[in-house]
């Protein structure tokens, strides 16, 4: 388990051309191993651009990042086997979906490890297990499966590497509410058994709320706050200025408060909530 | 990926990008008869000069259009080598197949194939795909009188034109995907690096049936039904400076026919 570190990354797209565009600049964060970390922030915001990154899919245009001390972008022998210990879910991952049966797409990152034949089918029946995916469907089309069985079989396919960082680009994007619940289940119990750090980008502010140990956001390519969800929704001005916003719950304590009922304590996930109102109900009734 | 500048539109507001797409796509013709007419150092000088004119007040980046120029480095060289070997003529040493006259030829031959690629690549540089297609439609409106789908061809064309920034940006996304899971595109001999194609080709195939699938549907319930009585958000006008440039494209033609007369 190794430690992330990012200094001073900057990415300029088509630099040279008409079209150039700084996505990301003067981004500095260390990620400590088997932290969960949300990233925040707008579309455009470089969230996107920042995490691929972490697996050196993208070159920095200037700065480093390093993974428990080895500078990734050192050789492309390196880099190339980062992306092993640094798994990364691509937004819709379902697209890239591509083998004849679900087994075998699940095994194309196992295979690329240059894992033997036995260790390949360990790997990919762990995986199986981590997405909820029964084994019956190993045989079936990936491409004719339910949207969410869709993503749990690209997420398979990425989780089956057995990376250390795990890091997912809105892993939940177009899914009804059970699948995203399942989705996101999944994820925590991967990271519950191997202690893996896991990167979420999301929406979601009550999902980061719940899951995150610290979020980390993002603003027109700037780390714009960076903090455990306490700190980050107890500022809930800072995140409507940027034109973000905060859980339910902080919103409905939010609108208490402004009508003139204080509940007090910081409030950003439901549970916290019933306990705040309850706590305020004692407190008037005594 | 990147290399793709065929069809890559550059937007600016310089006066090539100003003038109509009728009057371009004219020019262009006007450019390779023009080219085609070229005989010996002084109409290529003539045609160099011009073509050099062009590209300077397109203010498109000297670099983009060398890039364009790049893939066909190989038939250009190949061009000129086999000019310089099959040319009849006085040998540069005696008893050397290359001859004084091939080498020339080469040469005329290389700036001819240079010239052509940079001037018809500036049309797709600084004409939007839309307004292009526009132009072409227009220009070819005379042909629906022999039953010729003239609306049908220009938005088939503008639509494939529409679709290779989208299919670019798909591949590489799946490519950036298949990467992650530790696909290799850059190494191994051929047959190896074909079989690493399958994981874009499959997901690349089946998106873009879903696209047209897709842009299908919402055609359709958008009632479309083709050219008969469509207007425009872009009305097409000429401007006086079209007038001028195709003036000037009409002197051209008839100077470089006059030189060639003349052998120049």
């Amino acid at each position: 388990m190794a430690d992330i570190k990012v200094e001073a990354l900057r990415h300029v797209y088509s630099e040279g051309t008409p079209f150039e565009r700084v996505a990301i600049e003067d981004i500095s964060v260390e990620i400590p191993a088997g932290q969960f970390v949300g990233i925040i922030g707008h579309t455009g915001s470089g969230k996107s651009t920042f995490i691929q990154h972490l697996n050196g899919l993208l070159q920095p245009s200037a700065g480093t990042v390093t993974l428990g001390g080895q500078n990734i972008f050192e050789t492309k022998k390196i880099t190339h086997n980062i992306r092993f210990r640094v798994g990364l879910v691509f937004q819709y991952p379902e697209y890239q979906l591509f083998e004849e049966t679900v087994y075998k797409d699940i095994s194309f990152g196992p295979k690329n490890m240059g894992l033997d034949e036995k260790e390949i089918d360990a790997h990919v029946r762990r995986a199986a297990a981590f997405t909820g995916i029964s084994e019956n469907l190993f045989e079936d089309s990936p491409l004719e499966l339910s949207g969410g069985q869709k993503r749990r079989v690209a997420i398979a396919g990425v989780i089956a590497m057995e990376p250390e960082v795990l890091i997912l680009d809105e892993p939940t994007a177009g899914l009804d509410p059970e699948g995203c619940r399942q989705i996101l289940e999944n994820i925590c119990t991967y990271k519950r058994e191997t202690g893996a750090t896991v990167i979420l980008v999301s929406h979601s502010m009550d999902d980061m709320a719940k899951l995150a140990d610290r979020l980390v956001v993002f603003n027109q390519g700037h780390i714009a706050m960076d903090g455990t969800p306490k700190e980050i929704f107890s500022h809930p001005e800072d995140l409507f200025s940027i034109g973000l916003s905060v859980p339910e719950s902080t919103k409905i304590a939010l609108e208490l408060k402004h009508r003139g009922v204080d509940l007090g304590g910081p409030v950003y996930t439901d549970d916290q909530l019933v306990e705040a109102v309850l706590r305020y109900d004692r407190r008037a009734k005594a | 990926m990147k290399s793709v500048t065929l069809g890559q539109y550059f937007p600016g507001d310089s006066l090539i990008h100003r003038l109509d797409p009728r009057t371009k796509l004219l020019w262009v013709i006007i450019y390779i008869v023009a080219l085609f007419a070229a005989l010996d150092w002084y109409s290529y000088g003539v045609m160099m000069a011009v073509t050099a004119a062009f590209l300077i007040s397109s203010k498109v980046k000297f670099r983009v259009i060398m890039q364009g120029l790049r893939p066909l480095i190989i038939i250009i060289i190949l061009t000129a080598v086999l000019n310089m070997f099959y040319t009849d003529g006085t040998p540069v040493l005696p008893g050397w197949p290359i001859t004084w006259e091939g080498i020339k030829k080469a040469v005329l031959m290389i700036l001819r194939i240079i010239m052509l690629i940079a001037g018809t690549f500036l049309l797709t540089y600084t004409t939007s795909p839309i307004m292009l297609t526009d132009g072409m439609e227009l220009l070819n409106a005379p042909l629906k009188k022999l039953h010729f789908p003239v609306h049908e061809t220009a938005l088939m064309m503008s639509m494939a034109l529409r679709f290779i920034p989208t299919l670019t940006e798909e591949t590489n996304k799946i490519m950036s995907a298949q990467r992650a899971r530790g696909a290799d595109f850059d190494t191994g001999n051929i047959i190896q690096r074909a079989k690493a194609m399958i994981p874009i080709l499959v997901p690349l195939f089946v998106s873009s049936f879903r696209r047209a699938d897709e842009l299908a549907v919402a055609m359709e319930s958008r009632c479309y039904h083709g050219g008969e009585g469509r207007t425009r958000l872009k009305q097409l006008h000429y401007a006086p400076r079209d007038w001028i440039a195709l003036g000037f494209g009409a002197v051209l033609l008839a100077g470089m026919f006059t030189m060639r007369h003349f052998g120049l």
